[in-house]
């Protein structure tokens, strides 16, 4: 059964094209927490959260009677007014404080995000269907649902938009500057605060727009907001910081990595050895960075 | 020297008498020894060492998880128990009970440990913000691949082996309570003694700058082993007696718990103040004071008020209760104050 895999090519090209597809939807996520790590210096224990709350509004949109195709646009939208009304309430108090009290604080909103959609939406199970139909491959033998390319292919137009907006655009170049030096910056006459606002708002629309695609192609929960915490932050810290094209790759491998692990282990240790993943992979880092160590920074 | 004398024996005698006085309020109790317990072991890390930790979760976990299958599999086929109403079926006499509990939180406390010094030299070499996420990683990993083992009963949980008959219906609270009563008096004993030693002081130079520590001839990463082996030890223990208590043991929601067991040892330590002797201990209680009426005022929306509480402590009191204490009475806590530059400093501020 364990070496079944080795032994069935297709089953082999059916995990990678699942893992590939579902790896750029994290990279999306991630590129979110990219850019508010990078002009925040906040790592958001509650970015899955986000990601799910996104996906409930696709799914009730579903439930209205709208496509949750639409989701894509709907979301965003909404996200982002939920991104910058959590930035005023709490983000803006930990900002400049140390990076535990804004863990502790983030991981706050999530359990806070978690219960609330606990009680709103219920604790079942929930998708919703886009009947987007199924593609056939190699003679039937490698399915797949045309919802998971209509996902990586927005995901995809989502991150090149945004990365010509942050080119291009004036608000782009002011948290690029931020990001840079916060204070070269508000003394240039960047507002910082409102940089930052929008930084978390666009972080929040991206996970909005992450979580209406995974409401249409897998499965959302008001629970299963944490493995896409962690996914993202394994992603960027693989890629490292601003480093676009790694933190697609990584995305990608880490899908990848997921679908072997779910057709070898069982889908018991599915979310188990994403966990274990991202501690092997800041121990590897640890090691690798002892060899170098630099005293003076 | 007197009054620390008088205050010590006033609290172990309160400690002794409790559940005499509040015979309703013994598991109650008996939790909050175990919070106390956790709040004070998370402090070694997060407030002397300086490295916030949400991976004690692990070590609780796993006690708890040892304590049961070696009190059941000392006596009883241990796969047979989990795989359903093997508790039914099997009794334990109280000889077995007892014997079992004691190698069991024996193993409970040993073998985190062990773990502790095994996995800390890769795990401890990390820093700040990466340490925290990959002990959030650890603790969260443990409880997932544990709810996959089949043999401790992996998703439908596991039932600890119920308190044996012996006569009185007291009894069961009774033990508990003084079991957990007597683990927090020996970790407050053990700690309070290592930190009147050089080892605070060296916990401390980790904390406040780690590479100078290190270029003043400290080994750090021995002193930092050793800190969380003594975690390890007592939030094994912890954990063992909490699996007796609740009775049943469940891979995410009371063993491996991190998002909210995880979650509150950190919160106690830092709404008492962390870096103290006490702080820990008076947030604790302070905590499961709120909790507990949280459960009680606002049922259903306690997990709700939990998540605001959270975010209100960390954001307006990130120096808990004994940090406000000290700002406003140093003198009290053997600090020399400099009129002149005090007043220098609020002019700064």
């Amino acid at each position: 059964m364990d070496f079944l895999i080795f032994q069935v090519p297709m089953l082999t090209l059916q995990a990678t094209l699942d893992g590939l597809l579902l790896g750029i939807l994290f990279a999306l996520i991630a590129y979110g927490m990219a850019l508010q790590w990078g002009v925040m210096n906040i790592i958001n224990i509650a970015q899955g959260d986000l990601v799910i709350l996104g996906g409930y509004i696709a799914y009730f949109m579903y439930l209205s009677g709208i496509h949750p195709a639409w989701g894509i646009i709907v979301c965003p939208i909404v996200m982002y007014f939920v991104g910058v009304g959590i930035y005023k309430t709490v983000i803006n108090k930990v900002v400049d404080r140390d990076l535990f009290i804004s863990i502790l604080a983030t991981f706050g909103i999530s359990i806070l995000m978690m219960q609330l959609m606990n009680f709103a939406f219920g604790a079942d199970v929930v998708l919703a269907n886009s009947e987007f139909g199924t593609t056939m491959l190699f003679n039937n033998s490698v399915t797949l649902p045309n919802s998971k390319i209509f996902s990586a292919v927005v995901s995809i137009v989502f991150a090149i938009c945004l990365v010509l907006y942050m080119k291009k655009s004036k608000l782009g170049r002011a948290i690029r500057a931020t990001a840079q030096n916060a204070r070269a910056a508000k003394i240039l006459g960047v507002d910082t605060e409102k940089v930052y606002a929008a930084t978390f708002g666009i972080n929040a629309a991206l996970c909005g727009v992450a979580g209406a695609l995974i409401a249409i192609t897998f499965t959302i929960h008001p629970y299963m907001g944490l493995p896409y915490t962690i996914r993202s932050f394994m992603i960027v810290i693989v890629a490292g910081l601003g480093n676009l094209p790694g933190v697609a790759m990584s995305g990608m491998g880490l899908g990848v990595f997921e679908e072997f692990a779910d057709y070898i282990l069982g889908t018991e240790f599915r979310i188990g050895s994403v966990f274990l993943l991202l501690v092997l992979i800041l121990v590897y880092r640890r090691f690798k960075l002892s060899r170098k160590r630099e005293y003076l920074k | 020297m007197n009054r620390n004398l008088l205050l010590y024996g006033s609290i172990l005698v309160f400690g002794l008498v409790a559940p005499f006085i509040f015979p309703a309020f013994k598991v109650q109790l008996s939790i909050l020894c175990i919070l106390i317990i956790l709040a004070t072991t998370w402090n070694i890390q997060g407030g002397e060492m300086g490295y916030n930790t949400f991976g004690n979760i692990l070590f609780y976990g796993l006690g708890m998880y040892l304590c049961a299958s070696v009190q059941v599999g000392m006596f009883f086929p241990l796969a047979e128990w989990t795989e359903g109403g093997g508790e039914k079926t099997f009794v334990h006499t109280p000889a077995q009970f007892f014997q079992g509990m004691g190698v069991g939180l024996l193993v409970a406390a040993v073998v985190p440990t062990i773990v502790a010094g095994l996995i800390g030299y890769s795990i401890l070499g990390l820093r700040g913000h990466y340490f925290a996420i990959c002990t959030l990683g650890l603790g969260v990993a443990a409880g997932e691949i544990s709810g996959g083992i089949e043999i401790i009963g992996a998703g439908q949980g596991f039932t600890t082996p119920p308190f044996p008959n012996i006569g009185s219906t007291e009894a069961r609270g009774e033990f508990f309570y003084y079991l957990s009563f007597l683990t927090l008096v020996l970790t407050f004993v053990v700690v309070k003694a290592i930190y009147s030693t050089r080892f605070r002081l060296v916990l401390n130079a980790i904390r406040d700058n780690e590479d100078k520590a290190e270029a003043m001839g400290i080994q750090t990463m021995k002193y930092k082993i050793t800190g969380w082996m003594i975690s390890a030890f007592f939030c094994g223990l912890a954990g063992g007696i909490m699996g007796g208590l609740v009775g049943y043991i469940d891979s995410t929601d009371v063993a491996f718990d991190g998002r909210e067991m995880g979650v509150f040892m950190v919160l106690m330590a830092i709404l008492g103040g962390k870096g103290t002797l006490w702080g820990p201990v008076i947030g604790a209680t302070l905590f499961h004071f709120f909790k507990e009426g949280f459960w009680t005022y606002f049922l259903g929306w306690q997990y709700v008020a939990l998540g605001v509480l959270i975010v209100v402590i960390v954001i307006y009191f990130p120096e808990g209760l004994m940090g406000w204490l000290r700002e406003k009475y140093p003198e009290k806590f053997g600090e020399v104050v400099d009129e002149a530059d005090r007043k220098a400093q609020v002019e700064l501020k």
